[in-house]
């Protein structure tokens, strides 16, 4: 990589610790905004780097690695960690230290990790994170023992104060001047049972002879659990966690999303009053601004989304919402650690899929990123709410509940109950096979850190709006370019979207969906829909020629189409829309995440034919039943 | 060195000799004890037991360290929460099942 180049006399650094060690926050703590998200060549892990400056003017360079209580690596993001501190990534030197990471009111499992990190043969440094809660609970650590224990100095890290990590930074700079040699030659190898037996029993001796075990220990914990851990209480509380998230991601984006949204199309009407009529105009508006705009305009719901999943996650509770999960949706063959990326695919499938990399087994994985796309996405209510409003009564039935609402609620039931039998077939019919083990350390209960939120939810914001920025923006050209080449004749009456390389094939595509009851203005509205499920919305409004904006156009949209199409093509268009696979980025995103073309075009098949089917079923049914 | 191996084999014959060693994964809620062992049971593949052996002394279910069974879920209570010395695991009865246990004495909560 280019920084390899640049960075000679600063100190390497690679961060190593296990999950919920505090690791992230102490990373934030010393790199504060200097830090470059990426991915590393060919994987699908994040590559998370930063720098900073020592008091004595030193840069260091610090790379995070991902959470691990070994370093025989099982998933991918373990392989990270073990290849990054041997120095065998591409691109990446040999770390000149090692940085271990433990949180100091739990030390056991790390220092059978720092064990193991010794054989490696680099200079290493353990920092005890959470040094003020371990203090508070009177947990008393013979720092000087053991620092000499282990043959590594040893230093009290506070990652959420300020000034918490001074201490580490004056060690940093003494390591610098290379005063720190390496505890142990590098033999690693990777260990037997016996030998993790043996690392453990002198772990015991260490913790007996350095560690006093705390005065006042964590009850909250304990407390805390015997609710959210109970059977049913316990699915009480995440039911209504999960609703309360669902309200949050829903409403109060909605704002938001529409003052992104009114920005966009300000803008795009701005650049077409402008610019002088043509090729160029028609790409910046329609294809650039209101192409990106339409993915834009989600970023309201990912913030907020992405601020509950933190919230939660500092908290300690992700790990219970796992284990609360784990045989329910085991039921269809799913791993617990799925629930957390199947519940972010209900904003967007993209960040979803990008979740699931915390899933060791690579057939959990896949499962989860195929059925993943199933939930309904917060890109299908325009078009949902478009038909919806067309063609179901707004009439309350036995009294309370509202038609449209049942309708809206049985899509996502759909999805969510498909996305169910899809993961079954695939992992209990067609990848049959030992279940992963589902085993995971659960937390104790900390209160979260604003700036750690903060600073989560701001990576994930600058992801997706990079993602906006360059492989969506790549498709919205594509898509403006079928929509609008060539251009109407002279003198054409029609949209000029039906003489476009869009129009042919939807014309083209026409007989194919002749049999579920699309007409042709349905199919060539498909394809720029292709970019995102809600530009079909928009692009209906073009093949019927509607004029105006926003609800306006929506409304008047309705009415035209409660006029032309029949209630059976509408609920098969519904239908159709609960499992096609009408959304590019979410493809490239499979195809990033799984490294290989074969997962994005078995999911596009895959959906292609249940949307066919469905629709199919649905137009016939509704059809005989004479709708 | 733990009392027993990894090789799935007499599994039955051996869980009869010691008569007050159970499984972790057949324990009920409450139950506190020492881990003694680990012996992955017969019907996983040899290499799948070795990997769930290392993984479950790698999270520390190590001979001497003492467990509670916290939690359950609600469907086949499973998943089971416990307390494993000082920390708190997840696992699924399946996997606790290769976690042999020596229950405390009147130890049944």
């Amino acid at each position: 990589m280019a920084e390899a180049a640049v960075l000679d006399g600063t100190l390497r650094v690679a961060l190593v610790g296990n999950p919920n060690c505090g690791k992230t926050a102490l990373f934030n703590a010393l790199t504060g905004s200097r830090q470059k998200v990426a991915n590393y060549p060919g994987v699908t892990v994040e590559r998370k780097a930063g720098t900073f400056t020592t008091p004595s003017g030193r840069r260091v360079f610090v790379l995070d690695l991902p959470g691990t209580y070994s370093l025989r690596a099982r998933s991918p993001d373990e392989a990270i960690t073990r290849d990054a501190v041997f120095g065998r990534l591409a691109g990446e030197a040999v770390p000149d230290l090692i940085l271990c990471v433990a949180d100091a009111t739990n030390l056991r499992l790390m220092l059978r990790l720092v064990l193991e990190l010794k054989q490696v043969g680099r200079p290493i440094i353990l920092a005890l994170n959470m040094f003020d809660i371990a203090r508070h609970r009177g947990i008393g650590i013979d720092l000087e023992r053991l620092s000499r224990e282990l043959g590594m100095p040893v230093v009290p890290t506070i990652a959420v104060r300020r000034g918490g990590t001074a201490d580490l930074l004056q060690l940093l700079d003494r390591c610098a001047s290379g005063q720190t040699a390496a505890p142990g030659a590098g033999t690693w190898r990777e260990p037997t049972a016996e030998e993790v037996r043996a690392a453990h029993h002198t772990v015991e001796r260490i913790l007996k002879t350095c560690v006093k075990p705390p005065v006042r220990p964590d009850t909250w914990t304990t407390r805390l659990d015997r609710v959210l851990l109970h059977p049913v209480a316990g699915l009480v509380v995440l039911l209504a966690v999960l609703f309360l998230v669902f309200q949050a991601v829903f409403t109060w984006a909605t704002p938001a999303m529409d003052l992104i949204d009114a920005g966009f199309t300000n803008l795009g009407a701005w650049v077409t009053a402008t610019l002088p009529d043509g090729v160029l105009r028609s790409l910046i508006a329609d294809g650039l601004i209101a192409g990106v705009g339409s993915v834009i305009v989600f970023l309201p719901q990912i913030v907020i989304l992405f601020f509950f999943i933190n919230l939660l996650e500092d908290f300690g509770y992700m790990a219970r919402a796992a284990f609360l999960m784990d045989r329910i949706i085991g039921v269809a063959g799913l791993h617990g650690r799925a629930f957390i990326p199947l519940l972010s695919s209900f904003a967007c499938a993209i960040p979803g899929i990008m979740a699931t990399r915390v899933i060791d087994n690579r057939r959990d994985r896949l499962a989860t990123i195929l059925v993943a796309p199933l939930m309904t996405c917060s890109a299908r209510i325009p078009v949902y709410t478009l038909i919806i409003a067309a063609f179901v009564p707004q009439r309350t039935v036995d009294g309370f509940v509202d038609l449209q609402g049942l309708v809206m609620f049985g899509l996502y039931a759909a999805g969510i109950v498909s996305a169910f039998v899809v993961a079954f077939v695939l992992r209990r019919i067609l990848w049959r096979g030992a279940a992963e083990p589902f085993l995971m350390e659960l937390p104790t209960y900390k209160i979260p850190s604003a700036r750690n939120i903060l600073m989560g939810v701001v990576l994930r914001a600058r992801i997706f709006l990079r993602r906006a920025g360059t492989i969506i923006l790549a498709m919205m050209i594509l898509i403006w370019f079928l929509s609008s080449v060539p251009g109407a004749p002279a003198g054409a009456t029609d949209p000029a979207i039906d003489y476009s390389f869009a129009g042919m094939i939807g014309h083209a595509l026409q007989p194919l969906l002749a049999p579920i009851g699309f007409n042709w203005q349905i199919a060539v509205a498909l394809i720029p829909g292709l970019a995102a499920r809600e530009v079909a919305v928009a692009a209906l409004g073009t093949v019927y020629a509607i004029s105006g904006t926003g609800d306006a156009a929506v409304g008047t949209l309705a009415g035209t189409l409660a006029d032309s199409w029949s209630l059976a093509t509408a609920l098969a268009l519904l239908a159709w829309y609960v499992f096609a696979p009408q959304c590019a980025s979410t493809l490239a995103v499979i195809r990033r995440e799984t490294n290989s073309w074969r997962w994005p075009v078995v999911a596009f098949l895959y959906m292609l034919t249940l949307a066919y089917g469905a629709a199919f079923v649905v137009f016939h049914a509704a059809s005989a039943l004479g709708g | 060195m733990s009392l027993y191996k990894a090789d799935g084999a007499g599994d039955q014959a051996r869980d009869r000799a010691n008569a007050d060693v159970i499984r972790l994964g057949r324990a009920p809620r409450g139950l506190r004890g020492t881990v003694v062992g680990i012996s992955v049971l017969r019907g996983a593949a040899a290499s799948e037991g070795e990997e769930l052996e290392r993984r479950l002394l790698e999270i520390g279910f190590v001979d001497g360290a003492s467990v509670e069974i916290l939690h359950e879920g609600l469907i086949g209570r499973d998943p089971v929460a416990v307390r494993l010395d000082d920390m708190r695991v997840a696992l699924r009865r399946r996997e606790a099942d290769a976690v042999l246990v020596r229950p405390l004495a009147g130890g049944d909560n």
